[in-house]
């Protein structure tokens, strides 16, 4: 066991971390700056970062589920508002599958809940030119249809449209994109808390009121804190789901990523609202950057599910079936 | 990165899943049942001499020198087969392998590791708790010998130790961080009375005062440098915060792994909260496992004295408090009479918030030395 980044794995890391600090959007501002879009859209597609789980010549993905966790954790870091997880998702479909991709760039549709692959809502579609759909256990190629209207401000959806050509979609499959699905977004997630908890950190530094720094106040801090904690937790957690992505057994693996995505989303959605009660009265505008973090957090709990579905998963795993579910 | 076993981490893993398998003393619950104390110290010496305990430790010591995720394992393997969990002694090994000179060392530590002399820590006082630096017992030179005056207070297990690590105040001319120095004390003299306190889940071997009046230790006996006693207590406290030195993670699971049985054998009996909290002590348990699994493989490199131990106690803690949920809620306060283990374990868990730091006091920590937050 040892649970430390190789020296690759910090290169790539620090690579995107580059990357984001480069072309990342530093205020909502920027969030319509098409160039700047643009360029980041560039450079993460000359970087191959959305094809780590191509297949190689033996079938295999071209990089672990972990590579995928640190440029999914980083690019979240900074809100970056260019698409990783929906091409991540359906290059893997395309490995599992066996199939070429016919379009550029693809994504992967979800129901309309998005808790499950299916064929309502492309996610995370900007600058798709197609997406894969799942409709009665096969996979659907499918165009988009219209824009929906956004919750998170880096990662439009996308109405799916008229479907082309199916392929059999085999249950292990499923199981396994799953997996890698709920692993890459609770990276995500913990990319959001940690540029979040900057965020705020950074903000309690500067603001004064009653002649101090407001994070010199122990009630101030002790918020922060407790983000710290849950961000770090979330971490751990997060990086051992995507190890076991590629590590355990499928059903194994699977209970891993639940666990740790029921985790992920619960401590999101706290480390994020304290994001915004820091900042006070400023956290509430629009133009502030805190709830470009907390719609990123919703939107990537609710990708494949966030609690209530996720601790169903981890109870199923111990034996524990119910009827009536959690909720 | 990887959280697998290596060859030589699974055949260890192997050999000791056989002999837990057949040396699992099926003692009751530490947090729960006085018997536990009882059963506790043959427990830490057959793990011991079958070289599976202080796995991280120097070997002089009688540790196996083995890489500090071979603690991982333990934890695991003793939580899989239902045994008590490790004797969770590592923050005064490490205070005492970080403070203590080589003499100090030879004498101590081996005593300490194969759990022949039992161990416990006088830090606390009636009016020194959360600022452990106001501390007031007095530690007076007297020829070889320092002789003691004070009251200690929470000091666990005080009723069966041989020896106590006390930090007394030396130097009174010096700010109050400065002048304090550390002993181990032999408790076994007239100058030392022990008091057992009783604890909310009825409990009163864990839980003692101690009181120092005129007690006697060799000049010798003092752990690192006069005025050092500061720096000591905050590297015995800073380990005592984290989960990987405790041995805790297989306290929880062990926990976990009652209560989902329970619940599996009727799943309809439970309704949709009860089962909720279950999954949430399930979890977090994992969540822990695998950070504990993290904070050691930092440690591959050697071992570092920080403040993540502060991030490390909170997630202790708020696991404890779910897993402790989980218990009141699947298993019941057995309002009706029967069985109050589980009423006992949540009970206890209301300790983890305070024992080594409040947990007010690990966000002051988390607050200032890792977000930079201005005083």
């Amino acid at each position: 066991m040892d649970v430390r980044f190789s020296s690759e794995q910090v290169a790539l890391r620090d690579s995107v971390a580059q990357v984001v600090e480069r072309l990342g959007a530093k205020a909502v501002g920027q969030l319509d700056d098409a160039e700047r879009v643009a360029k980041l859209d560039a450079a993460v597609i000359a970087s191959g970062w959305r094809e780590l789980r191509t297949a190689d010549d033996a079938g295999a993905p071209w990089a672990s589920a972990v590579e995928v966790a640190i440029v999914a954790e980083e690019l979240a870091k900074g809100v970056a508002d260019a698409a990783f997880v929906g091409p991540t998702l359906a290059a893997e479909l395309r490995r599992l599958t066996g199939t070429e991709p016919s379009s550029a760039a693809e994504t992967v549709a979800l129901t309309a809940d998005l808790e499950a692959l299916g064929s309502s809502v492309a996610v995370d579609a900007a600058g798709a030119t197609g997406v894969l759909a799942v409709c009665d256990g096969a996979l659907v190629e499918a165009t988009l249809g219209a824009q929906l209207p956004e919750t998170d401000l880096t990662r439009p959806s996308f109405e799916v449209g008229a479907d082309v050509v199916a392929v059999e979609l085999p249950a292990e499959a499923v199981t396994r994109i799953t997996t890698l699905g709920l692993a890459v977004t609770c990276a995500d997630l913990v990319g959001t808390m940690q540029g979040g908890l900057d965020l705020a950190t950074d903000y309690a530094k500067d603001r004064h009121q009653y002649g101090a720094a407001i994070g010199s106040f122990q009630a101030v801090q002790h918020m922060l804190a407790d983000a710290h904690v849950l961000t770090e937790g979330s971490r751990s957690v997060m990086l051992h789901a995507a190890w076991a992505v590629d590590a355990l057994s499928p059903e194994e693996a699977l209970a891993a990523a639940a666990g740790a995505k029921a985790y992920c989303a619960r401590s999101a959605r706290a480390v994020c609202e304290t994001v915004i009660q820091v900042h006070g009265g400023i956290g509430n505008t629009w133009e502030c950057m805190a709830h470009v973090f907390l719609r990123r957090a919703l939107l990537s709990s609710d990708i494949l599910g966030g609690v209530g579905p996720n601790l169903e998963k981890v109870l199923a795993h111990h034996g524990i079936g119910s009827s009536d579910g959690l909720r | 990165m990887d959280f697998a076993d290596s060859p030589e981490e699974a055949a260890f893993r192997e050999r000791l899943r056989a002999w837990v398998a057949d040396n699992n003393p099926d003692l009751p619950a530490s947090s729960t049942d006085d018997a536990y104390w009882a059963g506790q110290a043959a427990w830490h010496q057959s793990l011991h001499d079958a070289g599976f305990f202080g796995l991280s430790w120097p070997v002089e010591v009688g540790g196996q020198g083995l890489p500090s995720v071979y603690d991982v394992i333990l934890d695991e393997e003793l939580a899989a087969a239902g045994a008590p969990p490790r004797p969770g002694l590592g923050y005064l090994v490490q205070g005492i392998l970080h403070h203590g000179n080589a003499d100090i060392q030879a004498r101590f530590l081996p005593g300490l590791v194969n759990g022949r002399v039992r161990w416990c820590q006088g830090f606390s006082e009636p009016d020194a708790g959360s600022d452990l630096a106001s501390l007031r017992t007095r530690a007076d030179r007297d020829g070889d010998e320092y002789v003691i005056h004070g009251h200690k207070v929470w000091t666990s297990y005080s009723d069966d130790a041989d020896l106590c690590i006390v930090l007394a105040r030396t130097d009174h001319d010096v700010p109050k961080h400065k002048g304090i120095s550390a002993f181990a004390v032999p408790m076994d003299q007239p100058g030392v009375q022990r008091m057992p306190l009783k604890m909310i889940n009825g409990i009163t071997k864990e839980f003692g005062e101690v009181v120092f009046d005129g007690a006697r230790v060799p000049a010798a006996n003092m752990i690192g440098e006069p005025g050092e006693g500061w720096p000591l207590a905050m590297t015995v406290v800073s380990h005592e915060r984290e989960p990987g030195e405790l041995g805790y993670v297989g306290r929880y699971r062990k926990a976990v792994k009652e209560l989902t049985s329970q619940v599996k054998a009727d799943p309809d009996a439970y309704d949709a909260e009860q089962r909720r909290e279950l999954a949430w002590s399930i979890v977090e348990t994992d969540m822990l496992r695998h950070h504990v699994s993290r904070r050691l493989s930092e440690r591959l490199d050697g071992i570092t004295h920080t403040t993540e131990g502060s991030v490390d106690k909170l997630l202790m803690t708020w696991t404890e408090n779910t897993v402790g949920h989980a218990a009141l809620d699947v298993a019941g306060a057995g309002h009706a009479g029967g069985d109050d283990t589980w009423l006992k374990m949540y009970l206890y868990s209301r300790a983890q918030s305070v024992m080594g730091g409040t947990s007010q006091i690990q966000r002051n920590l988390i607050a200032r030395r890792i977000l930079g937050l201005p005083a």
